[in-house]
């Protein structure tokens, strides 16, 4: 077991709620581990975004902090929530860490709910008593929660239903919310008010948010601190602030100036070619061959977590150590920083 | 040997391969039987030698005689022929029927669906060992009446489950795509619709093939289907009974467990086919 | 009126619902889109804009109203004549959401182009240009949809509408289910093409931010009604009613967005 290697502002190393240390998953049959060497926290009170496409291990690395990994696979790494060892838990002790410690909300609330029994029962099945799951309800801002609790899940918006499944998440009393895409299905409206809601309540429990999502404008507008995923790897963590004001990877550039906003007139750049899939495998960074500024070094350099001045990192070849630590762990050869500083180029 | 209406594929997950490869290796190696039937039978299947009744399992008799000193051995081997291709045939009427009624159903909806539930609900509440013999009755006994009746009989099945298949097929978007280019309905659903379904209804076949044959093996042993000195299993069957009260079992036991592996056989199969070919 | 390449007037949609009363999908919905132009709808879930789609191609029948392309009336219904549905189906073409249901299973790419170059009549050689034009190669060509990612679906879907040489272009959530590097280059090709071929572009999401980047002019739909319309810019910088407010409010922006603002504005609507 390494020591956290991310230690941004934003997260102490000390009093982390999750803190995923060197995560790596492999599967029989994948050409390339699921998960590559991830490292993150969230520490109580904090939303963290965990931004990638489809098959970046963001949803993967979600799963671990609850004990879940697919069948068949083998880790290794740490998974530690408030100082427990995940990996090694079993039986009953896992059993008590995925229904009390973490909650996870799904994209498809539907598909948490049994559609024959009624939103009490949902909630009752989660640990409240029937005069709690009326306060539970309320708390998360569904109107007359006393007629909702006798109510079926077909009888409600798909808003409104992913307020239930949060209120069934609370009723366990969890000190982490896993959000998977929990609002990429809503409309824009709903989405905001399931954002607010679940704002209110970090700052009302402490809880701590990790907040998965393909969308980076979202993270950045709504978490403190930003993990970008990219073929299994951890390739950016930044601030949200920084990370949208100075990007140091390029894939963050690249995600950044091909995601269409309100404001920005200019032209998108889309990344050439698509994500990787399991059964891409790399020799080197995994992004080369879709990056503009790939260098020859770039298809043999192994990444590892630079450092950056503002204390957040990036995986890429062309972004200057801060000090040696990061970059020179297990003995791989240090980072050509041949003078090229990207970390501040500005995104188009 | 009584329902004839075979029940909707089940669905199975992790049957073990191993139980898959013995089913497949058995039917392998009844078709060869059947196609080698001339090569392999030690004796024609009809040869009548009186003098040698009801003989036991011997050099000269792998599997013992009946009655009338036919080899069950050779009788078995030929009927194979018989008894797995009149279940094609019989599958063979009933999907044109039922995947053309089923399709025509969920294709047109309205009255078009409305008739076609209605008659193969009429049909399946009407026993289909007696619609059969019915047929039978009023166009004489024989197997090809009894092919044509039970093909009959196994239509609504297959039409039923054409349509619930068809149905979720039309309300795919890319039929929306066919008609936006401008395709005519029928070009759709004759030339795009029906072969996408084809692997999935296929499975199904593969299915009701154990069915068909108990079914067709019922009414030749009730005296409808196959005619002496026919070779078939369910005659024989019938057949050798009358041995068993002279302590003779084989020559209703050998056709007996022909049947009765066969169509195990083709359940294990089946079913895992069924499972294979309408996951898409 | 004429200069129009597509007009649709007051068009209105509803829908009986299984326990008797009824569902108004669109209601008095008009627009126009001068060749070569692209024009947006915009609306949440239920607001109407896939009716609206639907029946701009055929799909879905207007209760009332009327469509027409270069100042000739569309039929409310498919015409029986092969001709005539064909000619129909040269006017507007379609882009669904989902490539992967929306094309043929059985079929690889290049069938699939064959089989609506056949129906129209055209040379099965131009399938390798519309392949080409679309970004997508050899190999790509001989795989059917289960073999493709979802971008090069999305791709194919285009090349097949483009097989028909359209007039209008109908986009129904097409990038919505992408990867977000993928979904920029399905953008750009839409854009290309546009240059390319003018042929005109309805554009249908919910995502403003998308919607922006493509279109000139927009609709902002909510329960079945046009709420407000004119210039995408204009709309989007300047919106005049508080519903196209509470949209753009809710979009995350990266100055200081705070979502409670805008779950308040939605209170206000």
């Amino acid at each position: 077991m390494t020591e956290a290697l991310l230690e941004t502002e934003a997260a102490p190393e000390t009093g982390a709620l999750l803190d995923i240390a060197d995560l790596t998953l492999r599967v029989p049959g994948a050409a390339r581990p699921l998960l590559d060497s991830v490292s993150l926290s969230v520490a109580p009170g904090e939303v963290v975004a965990l931004v990638g496409e489809s098959g970046s291990g963001k949803s993967t690395t979600a799963k671990a902090a609850l004990g879940l990994f697919p069948p068949g696979s083998t880790a290794s790494g740490s998974v530690r929530f408030d100082g427990t060892e995940v990996l090694g838990l079993t039986g009953e002790r896992l059993r008590a860490h995925r229904a009390r410690s973490v909650a996870l909300i799904h994209q498809d609330p539907r598909a948490a709910l049994n559609p024959v029994r009624r939103v009490g029962d949902f909630l009752v099945e989660r640990g409240a008593t029937r005069s709690s799951a009326v306060e539970l309800l309320a708390s998360v801002g569904l109107p007359d929660p006393e007629r909702r609790v006798r109510q079926r899940p077909h009888e409600l918006s798909g808003g409104m239903l992913q307020r239930v499944v949060i209120a069934g998440a609370l009723a366990a009393r969890p000190r982490l919310l896993l959000a998977d895409e929990a609002t990429s299905a809503l409309d824009v409206t709903t989405q905001a008010d399931i954002l607010a809601l679940l704002r209110g309540l970090r700052a009302e429990h402490g809880l701590g948010l990790l907040f998965i999502t393909h969308d980076l404008h979202l993270a950045a507008a709504y978490c403190d601190r930003v993990y970008v995923m990219y073929a299994g790897r951890v390739v950016e963590s930044r601030t949200a602030k920084a990370l949208f004001t100075t990007p140091a990877h390029p894939y963050t550039r690249g995600l950044l100036s091909c995601s269409p906003t309100l404001d920005t007139h200019t032209p998108l750049h889309p990344i050439p070619g698509r994500p990787p899939s399991l059964t891409d495998t790399f020799t080197g960074c995994p992004f080369t061959t879709r990056c503009d500024q790939a260098q020859p070094t770039c298809e043999t350099w192994h990444p590892e977590p630079v450092r950056l001045p503002d204390g957040g990192t990036a995986a890429c070849v062309a972004v200057t150590a801060v000090g040696s630590r990061a970059a020179g762990r297990h003995g791989w050869a240090q980072p050509q920083a041949d003078g090229t500083v990207k970390n501040g180029a500005t995104h188009e | 040997m009584t329902a004839i209406a075979p029940p909707l594929v089940p669905s199975v997950r992790g049957r073990r391969p191993i139980g898959v490869v013995l089913a497949g290796t058995v039917l392998a190696l009844v078709v060869i039987a059947a196609v080698c039937a001339p090569l392999l039978a030690p004796y024609a299947p009809d040869t009548i030698d009186l003098s040698s009744s009801l003989v036991g399992t011997g050099r000269d008799h792998l599997l013992g005689t009946d009655s009338s000193g036919q080899d069950l051995l050779s009788r078995a081997l030929y009927g194979a022929r018989s008894s797995l291709i009149a279940p094609l045939a019989l599958l063979a009427v009933a999907a044109v029927l039922g995947v053309t009624l089923g399709v025509l159903a969920a294709w047109r909806g309205g009255w078009v669906d409305a008739l076609v539930s209605r008659l193969t609900d009429v049909m399946y509440a009407f026993p289909g060992l007696l619609f059969t013999v019915l047929i039978i009755a009023v166009f004489g006994a024989g197997m090809t009446t009894s092919v044509l009746a039970l093909g009959l009989a196994f239509t609504p099945t297959i039409a039923k489950y054409t349509r619930s298949l068809a149905l979720s097929e039309a309300r795919k978007p890319y039929v929306d795509a066919y008609r936006v280019q401008g395709m005519g309905g029928l070009r759709i659903c004759a030339r795009h619709v029906v072969p996408n379904l084809a692997r999935a209804v296929l499975g199904y076949l593969v299915v009701l093939f154990g069915e068909a044959l108990m079914s067709l093996a019922t009414l030749s042993y009730l005296g409808f289907g196959a005619q002496p000195p026919s070779s078939d299993w369910g005659l024989m069957v019938q057949e050798g009974q009358a041995a068993i009260v002279q302590g003779a079992m084989l020559p209703a036991l050998v056709p007996g467990t022909a049947i009765a592996l066969v169509v195990v056989c083709f359940n294990v199969v089946g079913v895992r086919a069924a499972d294979r070919l309408g996951r898409q | 009126m004429t200069t129009h390449l597509l007009q649709a007037e007051h068009l209105s949609k509803t829908y009986p619902l299984p326990g008797g009363g009824s569902h108004t999908a669109a209601e008095d919905v008009s627009f126009t889109v001068p060749e070569g132009g692209a024009l947006g709808i915009v609306g949440e879930s239920g607001s109407g804009k896939t009716t609206v789609a639907r029946m701009l191609v055929g799909l879905a029948h207007p209760d009332r109203g009327r469509i027409a392309v270069a100042g000739r009336e569309r039929e409310p219904r498919p015409p029986r004549g092969r001709a005539a549905r064909l000619t129909r189906a040269r006017e507007i073409q379609m882009v669904f959401q989902d490539p992967y249901v929306s094309l043929d299973p059985r079929l690889t790419a290049t069938q699939c182009l064959h089989t609506a170059l056949r129906l129209h009549g055209k040379q099965e050689s131009a399938a390798r240009d519309l392949l080409d034009r679309v970004g997508l190669g050899a190999r790509e060509a001989e795989a059917r949809p289960r073999d493709l990612s979802g971008g090069q679906r999305q791709r194919l879907a285009i090349a097949r509408a483009l097989a028909v040489d359209p007039r209008v272009l109908v986009l129904d959530e097409a990038v919505a289910a992408l990867d977000v590097s993928i979904q920029a280059q399905i953008l750009r090709l839409l854009a290309e093409i546009r240059r390319e071929t003018a042929v005109a572009l309805v554009f249908v999401s919910h995502d403003l931010a998308v919607v922006q980047h493509v279109t000139e002019e927009v609709l902002v739909m909510r329960s079945g009604r046009v709420v407000e319309r004119g210039p995408t810019r204009r709309v989007l910088t300047a919106p005049e009613t508080p519903y196209t407010r509470l949209l753009l409010a809710s979009v995350p922006t990266a100055d200081g967005w705070d979502p409670a603002e805008a779950a308040r504005a939605r209170e206000a609507v």
